[in-house]
């Protein structure tokens, strides 16, 4: 029999998402993403001062804050050719570090701990079991049987209160939850300690960015000026306090990801070994690349390589160019947008256009029109193909490139599972890929808090390059891509400049990648590629889609295009 | 739900002692600028009552007030959303997903009638198809969830005066809350995003106040936005001493001299940056280097670019009181509805910023 079964509001991601999925004999058939917001932040940029965008796009996604500020930025600086300091790229790499490491434990423990772990189960653990299997996982000090009556006790008050709050109506005591009770206790024990942990590391973010979210950025350079000499209430938050400030959260960034969030993630793994087994996407994987060493233009010093790998080759990098017309392309047949040229036309985003055609239903209403349009998310491809982007795909590119400390994270994950290279390719091998990326991150980060203090001592105070900050001094008109590896995948923004104003600006983002609709030739998305074929125990309460499409980590603000209420053709610039 | 217990009931079983309560109760007294000998007499009103529950309706955002949120330290995130507060719907957190989710807060609604809090984020677009949730429009959500609340808090600056959204051109035709909504108390706390204190704050202000704050002529409490940036900032000595900071690395923004030059729009702008400061006071945009944009005033989008000079003409004459507010904790939380007619009157015998 067929059936459908919506999701609407998919909870627990950035924004707002919609999975249609057509079932047949209790399995999921077809699956189609629906984005259902659009705000039109590439059309608000239009006409601003390119030294300005970066604020506005900034705002695209505040759980993604600062990578798209830094896109925004980093696309007026290749339009112009625009050099920064040492020092200013070793910030803005510490900041984006410092986002990974956020970002990816508030995922796992907030956004995608419940579809694993039941928390009224945890009521009926045993707080000195549960201290024994804490302490037979990792080193951290809270894991006394004390510590976890107390989680226990405060969840029970919280629980008999009758007032569930975020926990009500959860799939509680669904039979696809398979971790014992104790493991339950331990979850939501440091599902509480997360919670305050990524207040406090946020605070990396407030000294170099004054804020967060939304921390400050500028075109050629930061603007967190070093104030080494000065007093603290004279001089800026990096000081002599602020940089030790810094070297702390970075230690407690160690210890969290070190002493919970790698254990927990394999300990919970290793009860949903079937979860390796599925929800793959389309096999296809890319990288932009980021974390240059030696100045951003200089590709070969990125950290992560940008690239893509196709059908799980990992012997084979293709070489990837952001600027070739014919490479990305953004296609609208499953979308509600029109082409001047037709809806089958891909656009390369310097020529982007984003003409407004909403052909869906009238709401409220109950069920999408997936054989005509049914997103606010265009279709991106390379060269065709859809790619998945994010942290399996940064994994497998720094694997595929001979990354030894890679290769030892993923081989001695899958080693303790006791799992093939090739359960990387699922829902589970997503999420662990997360975590490994953390592990990975957190190393790195020392790196350039150490060069940074290196060129600190040696005098090397400068964070902002002068030279072409006045528009006087910029050609008549540029065009550039700001790209980089944000938390969720790879991000590029493609900006024209002309007469020292922006002509177009097109934002393609990790979300448009993997949770883009159909395309003109019918091919269909990662989520949707990853969702087929998913068995359903209860069509009334889906866990497995939410299991699934929350391992990608979804942030659907960032991933909708511009609206164009008039229906006006939007201005179309041609590469030269 | 019959069987709610108190509170005070139930922070005591939770281990929270009366003494770490009433700490709360002073801190948040402090805060919000009531006299500290209220504290115990909010502490009694608290513990009387059940957890009030709190919906939380995003619509046209970027997830940025919700993170603001999460950065919370007094009261912190946890005590707020586990001992204070009963959040029963919030896209972000919630558990539940698709018709649970929905369910929800239809059991909210209906369960907590004229009681609920309703925060809101991001603006709303008046054409319906622009933004959706469970097939319904933002529009008609708001509409549904605004007629049983208490009182709704606009958190943000999209939700209280249009933000993103509603920049030129406002491709969506986005509009604020109190656009939409005109027969309910309605409280502003702009900034993009807010400090998490005023967010806080004022939530705890209702609850143990079980009234709103005293607010602008913009809607925003006073005890928040009502002094000028510019006034409290650290580098103010510098900017009347005529010291400025010339670009961004220069000598004068290594020793912090004021960044009025550089587009700083601290000297235009109401909040509270300055002195609460950011993330657990750690630093401020100022402090880091960077002029303030702003973020909290309405249009702040198309007020000129962000490294352009204020006019010295545009510096802010101090806070604009439009509506005394009823303080007390004798008042109830559905009497201490604001006159929105009133508040506009006085608003419009306000000279324009």
């Amino acid at each position: 029999m067929s059936t459908r079964v919506v999701v609407d509001p998919i909870t627990r991601i950035e924004g707002h998402l919609r999975i249609e999925a057509q079932m047949e004999d209790g399995a999921i058939q077809q699956a189609y993403s629906s984005g259902t917001m659009v705000r039109g932040i590439e059309n608000i940029v239009r006409g601003r001062d390119p030294r300005d965008a970066w604020a506005f796009v900034q705002r695209i996604c505040g759980v993604c804050t600062l990578v798209h500020g830094l896109a925004g930025v980093r696309a007026v600086e290749d339009a112009l050719d625009y050099p920064i300091p040492q020092n200013a790229e070793l910030i803005r790499n510490l900041m984006v570090g410092a986002q990974y490491v956020h970002d990816h434990v508030m995922h796992f423990y907030h956004l995608h701990a419940l579809d694993w772990v039941d928390v009224v189960s945890a009521l009926s653990a045993d707080p000195k079991a549960t201290s024994e299997l804490a302490q037979s996982i990792s080193g951290y000090a809270k894991s006394s049987p004390g510590y976890f009556s107390d989680v226990q006790k405060k969840l029970k008050g919280f629980v008999e209160a009758g007032q569930l709050g975020i926990f009500a109506n959860g799939y509680w005591g669904h039979p696809a939850y398979k971790l014992p009770p104790e493991a339950n206790l331990m979850a939501v024990a440091h599902y509480l300690e997360a919670l305050a942990w990524q207040r406090d590391v946020a605070q990396l973010h407030a000294i170099f960015g004054g804020k967060n979210p939304h921390p400050n950025l500028v075109v050629g350079g930061m603007p967190c000026a070093i104030s080494i000499d000065s007093g603290s209430q004279a001089g800026t938050a990096v000081d002599v306090a602020g940089l030790e400030r810094v070297r702390n959260i970075l230690a407690q960034m160690h210890d969290f990801v070190e002493q919970v969030y790698v254990p927990d993630t394999l300990a919970i793994a290793g009860f949903y070994k079937d979860w390796f087994k599925q929800g793959e996407g389309v096999g296809n994987f890319m990288c932009y690349g980021d974390f240059p060493a030696k100045g951003f233009g200089d590709r070969s010093s990125y950290l992560v390589p940008g690239g893509v790998i196709l059908n799980r080759d990992l012997s084979q990098i293709q070489e990837l160019d952001l600027h070739a017309e014919d490479e990305i392309q953004e296609f609208v047949a499953s979308s509600w947008y029109d082409y001047a040229a037709g809806k089958g036309e891909g656009l390369h985003p310097y020529q982007g256009e984003t003409e407004f055609a909403y052909t869906g239903p009238e709401p409220p209403y109950e069920q999408l029109d997936v054989d005509s349009q049914y997103s606010w998310l265009k279709s991106p491809r390379w060269r065709g193909k859809p790619v998945e982007v994010g942290p399996l795909a940064r994994v497998l590119m720094l694997h595929a490139t001979g990354d030894a400390r890679m290769q030892e994270l993923t081989d001695s994950a899958l080693r303790q599972l006791d799992l093939p290279m090739e359960a990387l390719y699922s829902t589970m091998g997503r999420t662990a890929a997360r975590t490994l990326e953390t592990q990975y991150m957190v190393e790195a980060l020392d790196g350039w808090l150490n060069q940074l203090m290196t060129n600190i001592r040696a005098g090397d105070l400068r964070t902002f390059n002068e030279a072409l900050w006045d528009p006087k001094t910029w050609p008549k008109s540029a065009q550039g891509v700001g790209y980089m590896e944000a938390p969720r995948g790879a991000l590029g923004h493609w900006i024209v400049i002309e007469d020292g104003k922006i002509a177009n600006y097109q934002a393609v983002v990790p979300s448009t990648w993997n949770a883009g609709p159909r395309d003109g030739a019918g091919q269909i998305g990662p989520y949707e590629a990853a969702l087929q074929g998913h068995a359903l125990a209860d069509p009334e309460q889906p866990i497995e889609i939410l299991r699934t499409v929350h391992s990608f980590d979804p942030c659907i603000a960032c991933a909708v295009h511009l609206v164009d209420p008039e229906g006006e053709e939007v201005l179309r610039v041609r590469v030269r | 739900m019959a069987k709610e217990p108190t509170l005070g009931a139930l922070l005591r079983s939770q281990g929270i002692s009366r003494r770490a309560f009433l700490q709360f109760c002073s801190a948040t007294a402090s805060m919000m600028a009531i006299p500290a000998g209220m504290a115990p007499a909010m502490a009694r009103a608290l513990e009387q009552t059940s957890r009030p529950s709190v919906i939380w309706m995003s619509f046209q955002e970027c997830t940025g007030c919700t993170e603001a949120l999460l950065r919370s330290h007094a009261p912190s995130i946890e005590a707020l959303i586990f001992d204070f507060i009963s959040l029963d719907y919030h896209h972000t957190l919630q558990a539940a997903s698709g018709h649970a989710a929905e369910r929800a807060r239809e059991e909210a609604m209906h369960e907590h009638s004229g009681e609920y809090l309703l925060l809101v984020d991001g603006s709303i677009p008046t054409v319906k198809a622009y933004s959706t949730i469970a097939g319904i429009s933002n529009l008609d959500l708001l509409l549904e969830t605004a007629a049983g609340a208490a009182a709704i808090l606009a958190v943000g600056t999209c939700a209280a005066y249009g933000g993103l959204p509603k920049a030129e051109p406002n491709p969506t035709q986005a509009v604020s809350v109190e656009e939409l909504i005109t027969d309910k108390p309605i409280v502003n706390i702009p900034g993009c995003p807010p400090l998490p204190l005023a967010i806080t704050g004022v939530v705890a202000h209702y609850l143990t106040m079980g009234a709103l704050p005293e607010l602008d002529h913009l809607g925003r409490p006073l005890s928040f936005f009502g002094e000028n940036i510019h006034d409290r900032c650290y580098r103010r000595p510098f900017y009347d001493r005529g010291l400025f900071a010339e670009t961004f690395d220069d000598e004068g923004a290594r020793k912090g001299w004021c960044l009025y030059k550089l587009g700083c729009k601290a000297p235009e702008t109401y909040n509270a940056c300055a002195h609460v400061k950011w993330n657990q006071g750690v630093s401020f945009p100022i402090q880091s280097g960077h002029g303030c944009i702003g973020c909290s005033e309405p249009n702040f989008w198309d007020k000129g670019g962000i490294y352009d000079s204020v006019p010295m003409g545009q510096f802010g004459a101090g806070p604009k009181i439009a509506v005394a507010a009823s303080v007390g904790a004798a008042a109830g939380a559905g009497a201490a509805v604001l006159s929105r007619k009133k508040k506009h009157k006085t608003e419009a015998e306000l000279p324009e910023d």
